[in-house]
């Protein structure tokens, strides 16, 4: 507790400085006085203070590192991969099939480009919906004890290793069929659900109660309050988790290796044809593979269309949630 | 327009579907003549609906809720015990007393807000139009139907004014005349000039006291028979709390009003009838209680208890 003001004072010094001996004293109410000893003295920093303002600036300043070395790291991967695949970027790397034969220079990603825009639409038709409504599940009608059970499983699915993820769909649709690109969009629809789920279940329960109360005293029954005016609070947040999932998916590799990755070089863009769908992780993959110094470049080229779409997904998504940003009243 | 189905000659009326004819006749009315093409409806039910709406201004005392030794208690501990009073219709009914004695519980129990409180348990009865609403098989989306209720805090859609209002009508299946609708609705809420020319920007442009009447008139679209409010202008200034006020007055020509305040001076200068309620200490529990019932003019000038008067003259609470 301070000291009242007024209280009456042994010293009469303004400087603040002789006065710091008698910190410890009592004061005329027999509490120990706090070591501000003049409060008429001038407002700088002393003793205590002073020190206490230097770690301050240098726990600062190591924060302030740490944060630039993140965002040095971004910079330096996006510069390097840029770099490398400069050679190869035209507008003709987006939109030809690469060269027939090994060893031949020129030629573009096409085919993996294609195939992975189906393979992730594909997902993210299956994943959206249902992880929607599992979160809707979780927030709007499941009891306590559900809940927390689905929270975690999905947590823990969340946690499944993307390989495993891989073998699992490779057992299930891939061993006595085919590889197809179907295969690779439920393997990363898998991957994309608990990522969906969790983040739209976030999202939901931003929606402020009194919203649904107030649809609740309407007479209106629960799904459509659910339709009508959850739902529509939460868009913003809704697209947000699934463009980050689809950004995160994108880049998935393991699982597509092993459930669409024998792939012809030729634009394809069905997902259900029997034959594995190119895409971009697994060409990257295979090309970097390769004795082709060409087929590096090709790589690269490939790793910088991959990360220019992640990056411009996850600006896009948010975007997107600062444009629904749920203003309260 | 579909007009609810008049059911006065049923022998048995369905539960809770008592009296519909009575409560939604002026409705069916009102409709015919804003659409002009209601007139079936208005020679079939508005000849005896009518005589019997007038009938009962004249009684002016029938019960709409009659609530009979009603408990509630939220896990183990005790919100109310045993409050049996009787809620008129076409009056302005306040709850007062001071905090935690239960007012809002008991505003809530009445159109069974409630339900979803975790641990929330209800004894005795609440009687509505004769039928108990929670009895098995009443569907409380139907009880809040008939039921509005207006929050503490304005909580309008995140959605345009007009759609604030006409949403709950459209998933009603009032879709008919719905701009009319909600113009009357809006115009009923004192709300209508200010907005009129901006219907369809985003609601929570809306001034706390306008967010306010905008619920007001989002509960009266769909035309329910009693509204209950709770603590509509707390968190409102005093410009905003006399219009809801006023407001109050004209609402109360078409709707039975229960409303729960903090505000003693409100409920002097609102309400019909006031009931206060107080939190009873004694044996060892607390609890909230009925203290008295009656004419708000009585319970300000000659209250029978010696806590009413304690209370309504600022000694406590």
């Amino acid at each position: 507790m301070s000291e009242p003001p007024g209280a009456p004072r042994e010293t009469t010094d303004t400087t603040g400085l002789a006065a710091q001996p008698a910190a410890q004293e009592r004061d005329a109410f027999g509490q120990l006085s706090t070591g501000l000893s003049d409060l008429s003295g001038p407002l700088t920093p002393t003793g205590h203070l002073r020190r206490r303002q230097l770690v301050s600036r240098l726990v600062e300043g190591s924060q302030t590192a740490a944060a630039l070395l993140a965002v040095g790291v971004l910079a330096i991967v996006v510069y390097s991969v840029a770099s490398r695949a400069a050679s190869v970027l035209s507008v003709g790397f987006l939109t030809k099939d690469p060269p027939a034969f090994i060893g031949e220079a020129g030629g573009g990603i096409a085919p993996a480009i294609v195939g992975t825009a189906v393979i992730v639409a594909v997902a993210t038709a299956i994943a959206m919906p249902m992880g929607i409504l599992v979160a809707l599940y979780l927030t709007e009608f499941a009891g306590l004890r559900v809940r927390s059970a689905v929270r975690l499983a999905l947590d823990l699915l969340n946690g499944v290793p993307t390989i495993v993820v891989g073998l699992f769909v490779f057992g299930l649709l891939v061993v006595g069929h085919h590889q197809s690109g179907f295969a690779g969009s439920f393997a990363l629809a898998i991957i994309m659900l608990p990522l969906i789920a969790r983040a739209t279940q976030e999202v939901l329960l931003l929606v402020p109660p009194s919203l649904r109360e107030a649809a609740d005293a309407l007479g209106v029954s629960r799904w459509r309050t659910v339709l009508g005016v959850v739902l529509p609070t939460a868009r913003g947040g809704i697209l947000t988790a699934t463009v980050l999932a689809v950004a995160r998916a994108a880049g998935e590799t393991a699982p597509l290796i092993l459930t669409t990755s024998f792939f012809a070089n030729a634009v394809s863009a069905n997902p259900f044809g029997g034959k594995a769908l190119p895409n971009i992780p697994t060409y990257i993959f295979i090309a970097s593979e390769s004795a082709d110094p060409y087929g590096f470049a090709r790589a690269w080229g490939a790793a910088f269309v991959l990360l220019t779409f992640i990056l411009l997904a996850s600006l896009g998504a948010r975007a997107l949630s600062q444009r629904h940003a749920m203003l309260p009243g | 327009m579909k007009s609810p189905t008049p059911d006065s000659d049923d022998p048995k009326p369905a539960a809770i579907r008592p009296r519909v004819r009575i409560h939604s006749a002026p409705l069916v009315a009102e409709a015919a003549l804003l659409t002009g093409n209601g007139r079936q409806a208005e020679t079939g039910l508005l000849g005896s609906a009518g005589d019997a709406v007038d009938s009962a201004r004249i009684v002016g005392r029938e019960a709409i809720f009659d609530v009979r030794d009603l408990s509630v208690s939220y896990g183990s501990s005790d919100a109310i015990v045993g409050v049996t009073l009787e809620i008129q219709r076409n009056l302005i009914t306040a709850i007062i007393g001071p905090s935690g004695c239960g007012k809002t519980t008991f505003l809530r129990s009445l159109n069974r807000m409630n339900d979803s409180v975790p641990g929330f348990k209800i004894d005795g009865q609440i009687l509505y139009h004769g039928h108990d609403i929670y009895a098995s098989g009443v569907d409380r989306v139907e009880v809040r139907r008939r039921i509005g209720m207006v929050f503490q805090k304005p909580n309008p859609f995140p959605k345009s004014i007009y759609d604030n209002v006409a949403w709950a009508p459209r998933n009603l299946k009032m879709k008919a005349g719905l701009d009319e609708r909600v113009e009357r609705a809006l115009r009923g809420a004192a709300l209508w000039d200010e907005v009129k020319d901006r219907l369809h920007q985003n609601a929570l442009g809306l001034s706390g006291g306008q967010q306010q009447r905008l619920c007001i008139a989002r509960a009266i679209a769909i035309e329910p028979d009693v509204l209950l409010l709770d603590e509509p202008a707390s968190a409102l200034d005093p410009i905003a709390t006399a219009s809801i006020e006023e407001l109050m007055q004209t609402l109360k020509n078409r709707y039975t009003i229960v409303i729960v305040t903090h505000n003693m001076q409100q409920a002097a200068r609102v309400a019909d009838r006031t009931a206060f309620f107080s939190l009873d200490t004694s044996g060892g529990r607390q609890a909230g209680v009925l203290v008295e019932y009656g004419d708000t003019e009585v319970m300000f000038t000659r209250p029978q208890d010696a806590r009413t008067s304690d209370y309504v003259t600022g000694r406590f609470g």
